[in-house]
């Protein structure tokens, strides 16, 4: 085919309008979102004394930094949809998450009573919380993919990482309302590594399944 | 340059509040230049440069597919352009492959013989009598009859709304196509 006949034949599709990136994300993390709390309700559910727990402020404090994994990642991973753009100016939102977890592993040295440090960043559920959160991930990173295979992203890699991120987020976030450890010191380590592995599955994915 | 960026944004502005006309004019427009950046890229990467025109459709059809990531307040040109440098890498890495393991028989088996393989002038060409009938029939009756959606639709005795169902289907699924083989 002559490059001249292809573009009047590219013209000819003008009037075909796609829908927004954030939409496809939108819809494919509506989706899978019932797998993943599907997951959640039959193999562990709410902790039983969670009406006490709310009351802790360090309870709280893990939705808080799961979804502020989450919120940045997905504002990134559509970002770095548009073909021209870089992490330059929006990485920075990655360390919200970080700076809260510091502030909270502070806050808890100055409480007066608190069980010793190894106690607390071991805790109980060290192997749940490694298993469930990627688990639970999996479902929202392969639905994140493929809603944002629905953009030009020419870092793939990258944005599978990110989406690694955010489905990790958001599995987090479900999983904090199972477990009992809430030091965070525990969420510091357990929760990173969960998160961190979930992310090299979505920066080793990416590549394939994000070209376009 | 500037100037003629200016221009390929409002073109491009235009063309997404539904005029046909400037799209035509601005995928005309950048044509050239997509066609100078892909044979600059073949040179360098030790390619005929006469292949270019591959590479040319290939980034003409990811912008066509993708010009909903660009962003109506932005320019246009680096939006294109990172789209051209993430196909052309892309054409190259898989060319190179190829002719990297050509060489190597090359050498081994058939001394002296001219290479075999022939890169075909259009991949988009051989690639469209894969597709199902009525993606083809419509992609053949716009591309290369020159016929507007009407008569296409009249000819083949479909809706116009059905023909322009085929035809997006049919640049899609030949760009799939592309990125598979």
């Amino acid at each position: 085919m002559e490059t001249d006949q292809l573009i009047r034949t590219l013209a000819a599709d003008n009037a075909h309008r796609a829908r927004p990136v954030g939409f496809a994300l939108a819809l494919a993390l509506l989706l899978a979102a019932p797998v993943s709390i599907a997951l959640f309700m039959a193999e562990l559910g709410v902790r039983p004394d969670v009406m006490t727990a709310m009351r802790n402020p360090f309870f709280d404090l893990k939705f808080v930094v799961t979804l502020a994994l989450a919120i940045p990642a997905i504002a990134i991973s559509l970002h770095l949809s548009r073909p021209e753009a870089s992490l330059r100016g929006w990485a920075w939102l990655l360390l919200i998450p970080i700076g809260l977890l510091v502030a909270g592993i502070g806050g808890e040295m100055m409480m007066p009573q608190r069980p010793p440090m190894m106690k607390r960043l071991i805790g109980s559920n060290a192997w749940n919380c490694l298993t469930w959160i990627p688990l639970m991930a999996l479902p929202l990173l392969a639905a994140a993919l493929l809603g944002l295979r629905h953009g030009a992203p020419t870092r793939p890699a990258t944005v599978g990482a990110i989406a690694g991120l955010l489905s990790a987020g958001l599995a987090a976030t479900l999983y904090a309302s199972h477990c009992t450890d809430d030091s965070p010191l525990f969420v510091a380590t357990w929760y990173t590594i969960a998160t961190a592995f979930v992310a090299a599955i979505g920066a080793l994915a990416g590549p394939k399944v994000l070209r376009f | 340059m500037r100037e003629r960026e200016d221009e390929w944004t409002g073109l491009m502005r235009s063309a997404i509040s539904g005029d046909d006309a400037a799209y035509h004019r601005l995928l005309r427009a950048v044509t050239p230049v997509l066609r100078a950046a892909a044979r600059r890229g073949l040179t360098r990467a030790g390619q005929p440069p006469d292949q270019s025109e591959d590479i040319v459709q290939d980034i003409l059809l990811a912008v066509h597919l993708k010009r909903h990531t660009w962003d109506a307040n932005a320019p246009f040109a680096p939006w294109l352009f990172a789209i051209a440098r993430n196909k052309l890498i892309d054409a190259l890495r898989r060319r190179g492959r190829r002719v990297f393991v050509n060489i190597d028989d090359f050498a081994e088996t058939l001394p002296g013989e001219p290479a075999a393989e022939t890169v075909p002038s259009s991949e988009v060409a051989a690639q469209l009598q894969s597709l199902p009938a009525r993606q083809r029939d419509v992609l053949q009756s716009i591309a290369v009859d020159s016929a507007s959606i009407q008569d296409t639709a009249k000819k083949l005795a479909m809706s116009e709304g059905a023909v322009r169902v085929a035809l997006h289907r049919g640049l899609a699924s030949l760009t799939a196509k592309l990125r598979g083989q």
